[in-house]
């Protein structure tokens, strides 16, 4: 609580001037007054601009969106709309594109994070030793995080194309026939699991990298004294004491598969990549929501999967927050 | 403590100032205007419509000092046509000039037309071919753009290929192998396929590069007249749907699909002997094949004149210099300058009047082996039907029909299967 001049400490105005005029005393009640506002106001003066950004950018849209998808509306013509209350929702259960885009959009993730975060420990371990030129390799493992999707994901493309993908060659030279990456399902599905895992796993690394560097020294030195090797370090003491990291970089890494969608758009190209290939064989949430938005032009539809993810998004905050109390109970 | 305050009010301020900011629109400009005696027009244009490439807008701008033309070109069609629609939904954002792809061309005409100038009427526009012309006219005579090319078809082909295979060479020949009818093609291919000693080359790169040719040269497609979907059972669609599930069953295509990856590297590579090819894919195919196969590639006439794609010109209302706007359009798709552009890259012209001039009725091309494509597109423009009924989704219905086709091609579904797919994704689409 602030502790203001012009009041005395039982609590009585201070006195007034001797010549009694009043003005003084306005004044110091004016001065107090701005004097609160400037402890209690300006902090949240200081918070005000992401709040009112985030109310621009995130909370109206959030509702505009909301209200949208219990309309039929096209893009064309936004500002026709006829209210058709939860069927865009109804017909959505029923989309058999639906389902098939949330299991891609899970086994993608899946086998794009779980490789991804093992690779960023082993490569966090690895750094975490002392060795030469250590800012380097650093820096480097942060570099395929700071290219921009649509370079990789077009660079990506080209070494996985079936005719004369240097991928293809590399398998041909082993005696594996050309594969067709974009119309197999799975070939497909780890190509563009190939291309996340490559942007992020650096990334990932330096954050487990910085939280092993906060390890006491002693943790291990006690360890290698009790006998215990490199690898039962790793294990015993690495892992529990960046454990809080992990399921950090667990939760970022949910919410980037929920949201995959660059990666896909341009591994496809064209109207193959809107659709998540010829046969919806890699079309995750983000690309079906893309596709009525922007193919479809069907702004309902689009605005009802947007929503769809949002609720997803909290279903799995949620399962993860009841494993995180489960386990935390049992330890 | 007073600089805390003004720290305060300072970041107060700014928060709102970014609100407000965002709230104000800017009034629907389009980007070109009026200063200081100049007059700039922006055009919007996506693909290789030409006017930039060959040099056309520079040579305006010679002639009209006063005009400074700012012209963005999109690579995409889809991604230009999708960043269009969101600027005619927001009024802000366009170009005085806008690019119209004709799969879209009813789409705007039918939702869009009060944001378009009329051009009917306009000075010097009344040398279009008069189809060309109906596809951008509404229903009470309103015309919001003007044509640029049309895309009369022909079968682009690989004399050498053909040669390996046993099948004739020379261009006429070669068309009187399917002379009237695309079922031929698709036997020629068979031919092809059981002589060619390259197992590694197949006979067309996609089966709907056949079925694009099948379906345009009709008048229907996939609406009629009243903008009904009729592709479900309009014979035309049926019989294109039919042979090209045919060719990709049996195995006469390279599996690509036009203009994606993979078919560039298989034209500089030669892993196709045939493609069906309108006027404007010749500058395409010379491009990326390459010097190394000039002269090996050769034009034959098709089975049925049809035409794929093609292009117009609209001028935006919200315009502060429509009338500037309007001339230039005029000048850009005046016949000299139509016929100009099938000189420099093969893009056909829709001016009836080009179609009579010298340079385009004698035009050769080096590298397609010296072929008459002035003769031969000429020839097949004619038989272009006189009316054609385009519908709003055209353009999206035909990606979803090639989409129908690669899952025969290239995902072994069977074409009953495909086409209950495609069936559900128009729904989808258009419903």
């Amino acid at each position: 609580m602030a502790i203001s001049t012009s009041t005395s400490p039982d609590g009585a105005p201070a006195a007034a001037p001797p010549d009694g005029t009043g003005t003084g005393a306005e004044r110091q009640r004016r001065r107090t007054l701005l004097h609160r506002l400037d402890l209690h106001g300006a902090p949240y003066a200081f918070v005000a601009p992401f709040f009112v950004v985030f109310a621009a950018f995130s909370f109206y849209p959030l509702i505009y969106t909301s209200w949208i998808s219990l309309h039929r509306v096209e893009l064309s013509t936004l500002n026709v709309m006829e209210w058709v209350g939860f069927d865009n929702y109804t017909a959505l259960w029923e989309d058999d594109r639906f389902w098939n885009a949330l299991l891609n959009t899970i086994t993608i993730g899946v086998l794009s994070t779980v490789p991804q975060l093992m690779m960023a420990l082993g490569l966090a371990h690895l750094l975490n030793y002392q060795l030469r030129g250590s800012t380097f390799f650093r820096v480097a493992a942060l570099t395929p995080y700071a290219t921009s999707v649509g370079a990789a994901a077009l660079v990506f493309t080209m070494l996985f194309e079936r005719d004369f993908g240097m991928i293809n060659w590399m398998l041909s030279l082993v005696g594996i026939d050309n594969i067709d990456f974009e119309n197999n399902k799975w070939a497909a599905q780890t190509a563009i699991s190939t291309i996340v895992i490559w942007r992020w796993t650096g990334y990932n690394a330096l954050l487990y990298l910085a939280a092993m560097q906060a390890i006491p020294r002693d943790r291990y030195e006690a360890a290698a004294i009790d006998g215990a090797s490199r690898w039962q370090q790793f294990l015993k003491v690495t892992v529990p004491g960046i454990r809080a990291t992990i399921v950090f970089t667990i939760v970022l890494s949910t919410i980037g598969a929920t949201q995959l969608f660059g990666e896909p758009l341009i591994f496809g190209q064209g109207p193959n990549g809107i659709t998540g290939g010829a046969d919806n064989q890699y079309q995750t949430l983000g690309l079906l929501l893309y596709e009525e938005g922007w193919k479809n032009y069907q702004m309902g539809r689009a605005a009802t999967v947007a929503w769809a993810m949002f609720l997803l998004l909290i279903v799995v905050f949620a399962v993860q927050q009841v494993v995180k109390r489960v386990l935390a109970r049992r330890a | 403590m007073s600089r805390t305050r003004a720290v305060a009010a300072v970041s107060v301020v700014s928060a709102l100032g970014l609100v407000v900011g965002c709230g104000s629109s800017d009034g629907g400009g389009t980007g070109g205007g009026k200063k200081d005696g100049k007059v700039t027009i922006t055009m919007g244009l996506f693909g290789v419509m030409g006017f930039k490439e060959t040099g056309l807008l520079d040579k305006y701008m010679k002639e009209h000092p006063d005009v400074v033309i700012k012209a963005d070109v999109a690579g995409d069609e889809q991604t230009y046509y999708t960043a269009l629609q969101t600027h005619l939904a927001a009024g802000s954002g366009l170009k005085d000039i806008q690019g119209i792809e004709i799969g879209r061309a009813k789409e705007l005409s039918d939702t869009q037309q009060d944001k378009f100038v009329d051009l009917a009427g306009a000075a010097g526009t009344d040398h279009f071919l008069p189809w060309k012309q109906s596809q951008v006219t509404t229903e009470d005579k309103k015309v919001i753009g003007l044509g640029t090319d049309i895309g009369p078809m022909a079968v682009c082909y690989r004399k050498d290929l053909f040669e390996q295979a046993g099948l004739p060479t020379d261009r006429d020949e070669v068309a009187k192998l399917w002379e009237g009818d695309w079922s031929k093609y698709v036997d020629a291919g068979k031919k092809f396929k059981q002589k060619s000693k390259a197992d590694k080359v197949a006979f067309m790169d996609s089966s709907s590069g056949l079925f694009n040719a099948m379906i345009y040269g009709d008048s229907q497609q996939f609406y009629d007249k009243q903008g009904e979907l009729i592709y479900g059972t309009n014979p035309v669609v049926k019989n294109a749907w039919k042979l090209a599930s045919e060719a990709a069953t049996s195995d006469l295509t390279a599996k690509l699909r036009q203009f994606q990856p993979g078919w560039d590297p298989g034209l500089a590579n030669s892993t196709f002997a045939t493609t069906v090819c309108p006027a404007w894919m010749l500058a395409h195919i010379s491009e990326k094949a390459g010097p190394a196969n000039k002269g090996k590639w050769d034009v034959a006439k098709a089975p049925k004149g049809a035409n794929w794609g093609g292009s117009f010109l609209g001028v935006m209302e919200k315009s502060p210099v429509k009338k500037e706007a309007q001339e230039l359009v005029a000048w850009l798709t005046a016949p000299e300058q139509q016929a100009y552009l099938f000189e420099k890259i093969g893009n056909f012209p829709s001016s009836q009047k080009a179609l009579e001039m010298p340079e385009v009725v004698d035009a050769k091309s080096d590298y397609f082996a010296g072929a008459p494509i002035g003769q031969i597109f000429g020839d097949a423009a004619k038989e272009i039907p006189d009316e054609q009924v385009l519908g709003r989704k055209d353009g999206t219905i035909k990606d979803i029909f090639s989409q129908g086709l690669t899952l025969i091609e290239a995902q072994n579904k069977t074409p009953d299967e495909a086409w209950k797919t495609t069936d559900k994704r128009i729904e989808k689409a258009a419903g």
